[in-house]
């Protein structure tokens, strides 16, 4: 039943965001930092130390923080950040926005680069151009995204400096957005300018974040697709007078995606953790790059935050995953 | 009266082979007139299946046909461009596969599976093809023919699968089918109807049917002519009558002789005498020695 599955999927969920929100609040107290004294300058008595920290509440135990902590949870309250005594969520939603548009737009670069590299090494399977995906791949693959964001920001940087490789977008066109999602509302507002302009800064950050993921399914795509094309049903096709490209698209491709689709849906979880590096690299305002601000500066309200709307973004995209399966999938829709 | 499909001198080898390696068929000939029901009959290995490939143009990408002609509707398939090859034998030929549960498509719906050669291939307008083929279910006898084109192959039976199969088969009024044991995955209780059902549509339609199979009961039942098959040689072409009353070759009579007999379930199975199997792989290797000499071949 659709009603119970939903509610199962939920109380899990729910379940997770609970644990996941206790690791994470015990390994930043336990970790050595005091973040009072990282706000404090030089000069300050431990008197002062002591008072800060009674205000903050980190005198109490770390059971007694956990549910004073989660108590305001409930009711959509995540704290203060203490680096900048602004409410933690809406810090947080303010940066959500720039990360999501960066990670789907690596994800989109991802799924065409590496559909194309499986369809063609499918279509050309056996030549010496399906060796040279393969090696590419391997290549691809064996550079970490760190060091493809290197690597872009020398060529087209500096090298070839084409494209911006610092920031989401040129400083005096912030004004002329409603909302944080820059990149949807250009395309909305047909503002194709603006959508310039954010391209210009986001293409090389995801291509850095796509490269990986485009290899991992061009391989894996392309493995699961030469499979498909020894089966009785694509054989039956040909017989019916499809050439090759037709059959490689309508009868193998529907079934050879499934396997590609489960492993797309974890590798975005760690296309999303890419993003920490990425746009501190890339100086790119997202959520990343102020999980790393909020790490140096022991802004514990902050990395809670930050923390938990990550593994609710992880749990989504898990959903997600899990709905497009039995879209494609009509063995699984019954039952 | 001319054969509506005729082989002629038929060589294939793996590609890649090395030089003297035996031929997977050795030069077969062989011919269905128009509405004829040819068996191909021989032991597993014996190139019975690839034959049918070839036909239709599906075989794997690892055999390489060296010799000899597939004369199609008065058209040598082998003297074709790849693409025109495909059109004309989606448009005059068609397969019912061994395994009903893997040749249809998991992911798509019953219907498009059956109309499809019909709308891209020959042209016609999706009603057209629709109504033809909710015809053609209902010809194979399966009920609700609306409802089943709307289903996934996961919800019908193996034996209602091999109907679709069969209606699909014969949907755009092909002039050849190739049937690849089209019974052999079947369970033992629908064999029977689905064999009948073929002979019906067969005769119902004219069409010429090569029917590949090991089991000569079945070929008793439902071929004119039948082909012996031994190492990729044929062996024996013969009428099926005269088959049955004294098979021509050595090796078919042993062949006929080790069929199990339902009548006398207690008599021990008789395999081919050794020498049997001696006498047919000399046959086969002077053939294979002669053909060397003959030709400029590999």
């Amino acid at each position: 039943m659709l009603a119970r599955r939903i509610l199962t999927r939920l109380l899990t969920t729910l379940v997770t965001l609970l644990g996941v929100s206790i690791v994470v609040f015990v390994v930043i107290r336990v970790v050595p930092g005091n973040p009072i004294a990282m706000m404090l300058p030089p000069g300050a008595t431990p008197a002062d130390i002591e008072r800060l920290n009674a205000l903050y509440g980190f005198d109490r135990s770390i059971l007694a923080q956990y549910f004073i902590w989660l108590g305001g949870v409930v009711q959509g309250d995540f704290g203060t950040s203490i680096q900048t005594r602004q409410p933690v969520l809406g810090l947080v939603l303010g940066r959500l926005p720039a990360t999501l548009e960066l990670a789907i737009m690596a994800l989109v670069i991802a799924v065409v680069i590496g559909g194309f590299l499986a369809l063609t090494g499918t279509r050309l399977r056996g030549t010496a151009t399906e060796g040279a995906i393969d090696v590419g791949n391997g290549m691809a693959l064996s550079v970490p995204v760190f060091l493809w964001g290197l690597v872009l920001i020398l060529l087209f940087g500096v090298l070839w400096p084409v494209f911006n490789i610092s920031g989401r977008i040129s400083p005096h066109l912030v004004q002329e957005f409603h909302t944080r999602f820059f990149l949807f509302e250009s395309v909305l507002r047909l503002r194709f300018d603006l959508w310039l302009d954010l391209m210009r800064h986001m293409l090389m950050p995801a291509l850095a974040l796509a490269i990986p993921l485009a290899a991992i399914i061009g391989q894996l795509l392309k493995q699961s697709l030469k499979e498909t094309m020894h089966l009785d049903y694509v054989t039956l096709a040909r017989t019916k007078g499809y050439g090759e490209n037709h059959v490689i698209v309508r009868e193998a491709l529907r079934n050879a995606i499934l396997p590609t689709l489960t492993l797309i849906g974890v590798q975005f979880t760690f296309l999303i953790g890419g993003t920490v590096i990425i746009e501190r690299l890339f100086s790119y305002e997202g959520l990343g790059n102020m999980a790393i601000d909020a790490v140096i500066n022991r802004d514990l309200p902050l990395i809670q935050g930050i923390v938990i709307i990550f593994a609710l973004l992880f749990t989504v995209i898990n959903l997600i995953v899990d709905m497009l399966y039995t879209v494609l999938n009509p063995r699984l829709r019954h039952g | 009266m001319s054969a509506y499909l005729s082989i002629r001198n038929l060589s294939a080898v793996l590609k890649g082979a090395p030089k003297g390696t035996p031929r997977l068929l050795r030069s077969v000939s062989l011919d269905v007139a128009a509405g004829e029901v040819r068996g191909l009959v021989g032991e597993s290995g014996a190139g019975k299946s690839m034959i049918g490939k070839a036909v239709l143009g599906i075989l794997p990408r690892a055999v390489q046909v060296i010799e000899g002609e597939i004369w199609l509707d008065g058209v040598d398939l082998l003297r074709m461009t790849p693409s025109e090859r495909r059109r004309r034998i989606g448009a005059s030929a068609a397969l019912i596969p061994q395994d009903p549960m893997t040749a249809l498509n998991p992911s798509r719906r019953i219907g498009p599976q059956i109309t499809d050669r019909l709308v891209d291939i020959l042209g016609w307008t999706r009603a057209d093809a629709e109504a033809r083929a909710r015809e053609l279910l209902d010809e194979v006898r399966i009920p609700d023919p609306a409802r089943v084109m709307r289903s996934y192959p996961h919800e019908l039976s193996g034996g209602m699968r091999q109907r679709v199969l069969i209606a699909s088969a014969f949907a755009a009024e092909p002039k050849m089918i190739v049937a690849d044991e089209p019974t052999t995955a079947l369970d033992v209780t629908v064999q029977k109807q689905i064999l009948r059902l073929i002979a019906q549509m067969q005769a119902r339609h004219g069409t010429a049917l090569l029917f590949v199979t090991h089991d000569l009961g079945v070929v008793s039942k439902v071929c004119d002519t039948l082909s012996v098959l031994y190492a990729g040689k044929v062996v024996e072409d013969t009428r099926v009558r005269d088959f049955f009353a004294a098979p021509g070759h050595a090796y078919s009579a042993a062949l006929l002789a080790a069929t199990p007999k339902y009548t006398d379930p207690d008599a021990g199975l008789n395999p081919v005498p050794a020498a049997v199997i001696e006498a047919v792989q000399a046959e086969v290797a002077a053939a294979e020695a002669a053909w060397r000499k003959g030709g400029a071949h590999g």
